[in-house]
């Protein structure tokens, strides 16, 4: 089953048009590699799944639902949460702190509730910590979570981001270059973990330059250049494909 | 128990036995000095956690104090039972002011929020409805009466000034404490980022624009209970540049925005011997401050979580230990 299908989509920019009648489907449990040369709208397709850009034209369906044009608050709480390709964590805020930033949308505690700090109001703080602290601790940062965020590495960054996004149970995740700025081994480390990541079930959505990973996690590969869809299919068959290899130009065998 | 707890309880005494020893001029400051402090907190919930920069406060205050002053005067509602009500029309003014601009950001939203305590004393001056009384303002507002006893004196309203400070200490320090807080927080430092993270920001933007509002239309009802008499002019621009300054010495915490009022109520009085050059004084204490420590006076500290210290306890984090 498709979880997240695109149909006709396009983002027009004053006179460019960065995403050209784009269509293409996530199955629901799959690793989803987004690739194409730097400019080909891939961050574009992003922010229009997750609501920070309205699409001119057509249809984006989560779950068999239209969810075209909604804010992305309201994406996340559906389900759909994101990494940012340049880092956008709350620098000065605690670790721990951005990861409940995910998990504030399923929480309920309301405005009173907060401020008499009822017994069920700090039931659902304890909660919420102790889930998060899981979260942490899957992407392997649980004795960092008292540091300020902006301490951390480049690469202890991006996996924040990507507990932070999983602190909000999501059904599909979104990540944005997750292996940019990451050593060799932090990347081999990044490949096990969006393994693990759809062991959960969680459906997996990437943009990435790194061949390497692209080729060992994804199931499924879709190009774009100029705003098009120029081939999608499983790895070993978008590789060879004449339009791909012209649109990498010179990129060739050396870096598939 | 850390220093700024010991701090913060060490000033709730001597705030507590300070009329023993201080004269009824001194009191009446410190009576001024809590209305600030008040007014502060609550601006500090939209300033100080949300970072909305909102230059219009004292608009919220004379709201409270006029809607406290008509209620009183052509109604007889008692002064206790106006409070509620008076904080709940600041609030209503709030939302219909602040929903269609709170989507501005930094310096523009701080010049439209000038525009809004510009407007409401202009409309206050020119006797809205026939209720406001123009430029004279509204006279022979009633004293509270707290269950049978009537609050005239300086030294009462000391009381109940600082009582009500210290209730709104409590409970805005669970709001810090929660998931509203943080969202606040998450705001203040990249609203883009929370927006994504699945936080409404322009409710949560909008619900701490009405409860300060809230907060300081009930400030106002005390106000307007201690002097009797209100005018337009009580409620200025400079009132507003007031109770934003202290929110920014301050530096965004509650124990801050006590020791800012102060600083900036009292210490202007203690100067006085030197009338005319107190605020060049005044003045350059405020630039020294902001070259060293442009952060204000007392941050926030981060919050702690028990339950992530139990967390790590208990052995489920890999190898390493927390720093």
């Amino acid at each position: 089953m498709n979880l997240l299908e695109l149909h006709e989509v396009s983002k027009i920019f004053g006179g460019l048009v960065a995403l050209n009648e784009l269509s293409f489907s996530v199955e629901e449990g799959s690793v989803v590699g987004l690739i194409g040369p730097n400019g080909a709208g891939k961050t574009t397709v992003f922010n229009c799944i997750t609501g920070n850009y309205r699409p001119e034209h057509g249809r984006i369906s989560f779950a068999g639902r239209d969810v075209t044009g909604l804010r992305p608050h309201a994406l996340v709480k559906l389900g759909i949460a994101r990494t940012f390709q340049s880092i956008r964590l709350f620098g000065r805020l605690p670790v721990l702190e951005n990861v409940l930033a995910g998990r504030h949308c399923r929480l309920k505690s309301g405005l009173l509730a907060s401020m008499l700090h009822t017994p069920a109001q700090r039931r659902e703080e304890r909660e919420a910590v102790r889930r998060c602290m899981e979260e942490l601790d899957f992407v392997g940062l649980a004795a960092h979570h008292a540091e300020e965020a902006g301490s951390l590495s480049y690469g202890n960054q991006r996996l924040l981001e990507i507990a932070r996004a999983l602190a909000s149970d999501p059904h599909l995740l979104i990540l944005d270059e997750p292996a940019g700025g990451m050593n060799d081994q932090e990347t081999v480390a990044l490949i096990d973990l969006i393994g693990a990541i759809r062991d959960r079930g969680i459906t997996v959505l990437l943009i990435e330059h790194d061949m390497r990973l692209v080729m060992r996690i994804c199931e499924k590969l879709v190009v774009l250049e100029n705003g098009c869809l120029i081939a999608q299919g499983e790895p070993a068959v978008v590789r060879a494909n004449p339009a791909v290899i012209e649109a990498y130009l010179g990129a060739e065998s050396e870096v598939w | 128990m850390n220093l700024r707890t010991l701090a913060g309880l060490l000033l709730a005494v001597c705030l507590a036995f300070l009329p023993l020893v201080a004269g009824p001029y001194w009191i009446s400051v410190c009576v001024n000095v809590g209305l600030y402090a008040l007014l502060g907190l609550s601006l500090n919930v939209i300033l100080g956690q949300a970072g909305i920069f909102h230059m219009g406060h004292a608009a919220f205050y004379a709201v409270g104090a006029y809607t406290t002053a008509i209620l009183n005067t052509l109604y007889q509602w008692p002064i206790f039972a106006a409070m509620p009500l008076a904080g709940a029309v600041a609030a209503l003014v709030a939302v219909a002011v602040a929903r269609p601009i709170i989507h501005l950001r930094g310096d523009y939203l701080l010049i439209v929020t000038i525009g809004i305590v510009e407007i409401v004393r202009i409309a206050l001056l020119n006797d809205v409805g026939g209720y406001t009384g123009g430029s004279n303002g509204i006279f022979g507002i009633g004293r509270p009466n707290f269950f049978g006893f009537k609050i005239v004196k300086t030294i009462h309203f000391y009381y109940l000034v600082w009582g009500m400070v210290a209730v709104s200490i409590l409970l805005f320090y669970g709001l810090w404490r929660s998931r509203f807080g943080r969202a606040l927080n998450y705001i203040k430092e990249d609203d883009v980022a929370a927006e994504g993270c699945g936080v409404h920001v322009t409710s949560y933007k909008l619900s701490a624009f009405v409860l300060g509002a809230f907060w300081a239309g009930m400030a106002g009802t005390l106000y307007a209970a201690q002097m009797t008499t209100i005018t337009p002019e009580s409620f200025n621009f400079m009132e507003s540049v007031i109770i934003f300054a202290v929110v920014i010495l301050s530096g965004g915490s509650m124990l801050g925005v006590l020791v800012s009022a102060f600083l900036f109520i009292g210490l202007p009085e203690l100067l006085r011997e030197f009338s005319n050059a107190r605020m060049l004084i005044f003045g350059l204490a405020m630039m020294l401050m902001m070259i060293w420590r442009p952060q204000g006076l007392l941050p926030p500290r981060p919050r702690r979580y028990q339950a992530a210290e139990e967390f790590c306890g208990a052995g489920s984090a890999p190898g390493r230990d927390a720093a």
